[in-house]
């Protein structure tokens, strides 16, 4: 019974070290570093004119990419649980590209799509698109790079709960759209809300991808991650852990929402 | 009524359905009898329009219902694994299709509550299904699928993942609950005791065939092929033929007909003897005795004994006659 115990104990030593050194430690000494002279200089830092573009641009991103890769999400979730097409194996295995490709590179790819020398940019600029370093670019690269948690989220829950429940509906008169909203969607909601959040998480903290498209214009085409890094490049420390600082929180934020709805997800409707 | 003609179904390669005919008559409750992979449940799922049938016509009622959807087939369906909407409490569950149907609010709550009183489920309007037992859960399948007032109910394997206490008490409810209500029901079972106890037609299946369709008694005294014989109670190969353990009789000497056999085991079930033998080839076959007819044969392990058929023999020998002269079998 003693060597089990020093044995749990030193496993969880060192699984709770591993996770304070990769983890806690970095994000708290940020805080530190943030907060070590006073918060009237951090305050002025995230209150340029530049930070709240980048910030607004942020949560508008998001605020497009997320909802989009929702509605996707629960339908293409729905075609891989329930149907029985040609090409689904493909389709499913296409899914994870944004989690297989690196993000700079998918960055790389949408500028030869979209590019003005692209293959699609030249139409575009001719009707006065403009989607390489510009918004719509940092739009089109969130939503590629947080396309597949929804799907991946929603598609194990709707295996699971089978199609037995919809079959009654169906028997006992509701239509498609009727046994959707009443069956399906309340059986898959804490799938779906659990896609959303790593979504948001994702799209918030998306670098590599945005990075490439964005041109990086302060004020025009920078969201936060690239003002942290921009910051960063240019030696202002303070302004950059006052950046990270703030996105951070959003992080923290999403991370506790997530996890005030994670019991009622493990509960399940037993 | 519901008249099924001709109806073929295949998955792929696998036949689940071969030309299947069957007439269920007004107000019956008749069970689809088979052993698993016998095609009953693909057969019930094509009357409830879950499933198209490759060829084939389903009438409910007089009318055409082959291509309709099971939202308008008029028909209750009742699953296996309950399929309750685990979200909603009781009372939404019951009140789902009244409440597809936009019936006013009144009268939704008047009718399940009615409902759930027939199954025996009042007072339970706000719990979840997963506060129910599992016997709990079907009632309040089977009330939500009578709430529409189906012109047919379609139960699949409704007791299946019940355990054998409880099914037996919901057997015999679902009788009784049958002749109160009296809508044309067909159960899926391949349980031939919950068949023959609750059933007043029987559709014995076996490899996507009907093989036999009667009443329980009909099917039992009267079987048209050496499958519906097995299947609907043990039997014991004597000679040629096929008997029932109790229609077989002990002698001490021989008599015209009888076998010789030699007694392996005598086991006593209180008025019921069961006695295991060994025929001359070696063929072991079990005999049914009243605990008098045991005493007066004063039978014991090692007895030598003669063994013939009280029945006539049956005139079933391959199984190809699947439609014989009802006159050549009734002994």
């Amino acid at each position: 019974m003693t060597v089990d115990r020093r044995w749990r104990i030193s496993l969880r030593v060192l699984a709770l070290g591993y996770l304070a050194l990769l983890l806690l430690v970095p994000v708290g000494l940020i805080f530190f570093r943030t907060f070590e002279h006073g918060v009237m200089g951090v305050w002025e830092s995230i209150t340029t004119p530049a930070a709240i573009h980048a910030f607004w641009l942020t949560i508008e991103v998001t605020a497009i990419a997320v909802p989009l890769n929702t509605l996707f999400g629960i339908v293409m979730a729905i075609a891989l649980a329930r149907g029985n097409w040609r090409g689904k194996g493909l389709v499913n295995a296409l899914i994870d590209l944004p989690f297989a490709v690196s993000p700079v590179v998918i960055g790389l790819s949408l500028i030869l799509v979209y590019g003005v020398n692209g293959w699609l940019g030249g139409a575009l600029a001719d009707a006065g698109i403009q989607v390489i370093f510009s918004v719509p670019g940092i739009v089109l690269a969130t939503i590629f790079v947080s396309l597949p948690f929804v799907v991946r989220e929603v598609t194990p829950v709707l295996r699971e709960i089978g199609d037995e429940q919809e079959q009654a509906a169906a028997t006992l008169g509701a239509g498609g759209w009727t046994t959707f909203r009443r069956i399906t969607l309340p059986a898959i909601r804490w799938g779906v809300a659990y896609g959303v959040i790593l979504s948001v998480a994702r799209c918030i903290g998306e670098f590599g991808a945005v990075s490439v498209v964005s041109g990086k214009i302060s004020g025009q085409t920078e969201t936060l991650t690239l003002l942290v890094e921009k910051r960063f490049a240019n030696f202002d420390l303070a302004g950059a852990y006052a950046a990270s600082a703030l996105l951070a929180l959003i992080a923290l934020g999403t991370l506790l929402a997530m996890t005030m709805i994670k019991p009622r997800r493990e509960e399940g409707d037993a | 009524m519901i008249s099924v003609t001709g109806v073929t179904k295949r998955f792929g390669d696998y036949t689940a359905l071969d030309d299947v005919s069957l007439e269920v008559p007004d107000g019956s409750l008749t069970a689809l009898l088979g052993p698993s992979g016998s095609g009953k449940s693909t057969l019930l799922r094509i009357i409830g329009g879950l499933e198209s049938p490759d060829a084939g016509r389903v009438v409910i009622h007089g009318e055409d219902q082959t291509s309709v959807a099971p939202q308008r087939r008029g028909i209750g369906f009742v699953f296996q694994h309950y399929a309750a909407f685990k979200h909603m409490t009781v009372r939404d569950n019951v009140a789902f299709g009244l409440t597809v149907r936009k019936r006013p609010k009144a009268e939704v709550a008047a009718k399940v509550d009615e409902l759930l009183e027939i199954v025996g489920l009042a007072g339970y309007q706000k719990r979840y299904p997963s506060q129910l037992s599992g016997g709990q859960r079907q009632r309040m399948a089977l009330a939500r699928a009578l709430a529409v007032e189906p012109k047919v109910l379609l139960l699949d394997e409704p007791f299946g993942a019940l355990d054998a206490k409880v099914r037996a008490d919901l057997r015999e409810w679902l009788r009784k609950l049958h002749e109160e209500v009296h809508v044309t029901t067909l159960l899926v079972t391949h349980d031939q005791e919950e068949a023959m106890s609750i059933a007043d037609q029987i559709a014995v299946m076996d490899h996507s065939r009907i093989e036999q369709v009667g009443t329980p008694r009909e099917l039992y005294d009267r079987p048209e092929t050496p499958f519906v014989m097995r299947f609907l109670g043990p039997v014991t190969q004597l000679g040629e033929a096929l008997v029932r353990p109790h229609d077989i009789a002990l002698s001490v000497d021989a008599r015209p007909g009888s076998f010789e056999a030699q007694v392996a085991r005598v086991v006593h079930l209180g008025f019921e003897v069961r006695a295991e033998l060994v025929l001359g080839d070696g063929e072991e076959i079990a005999v049914q005795l009243t605990r008098g007819e045991a005493d007066e044969l004063e039978i014991a392990v090692g007895d030598i004994v003669h063994v013939r058929s009280t029945v006539l023999p049956r005139a079933l020998a391959g199984g190809a006659a699947r439609e014989p002269e009802p006159d050549a079998l009734s002994a």
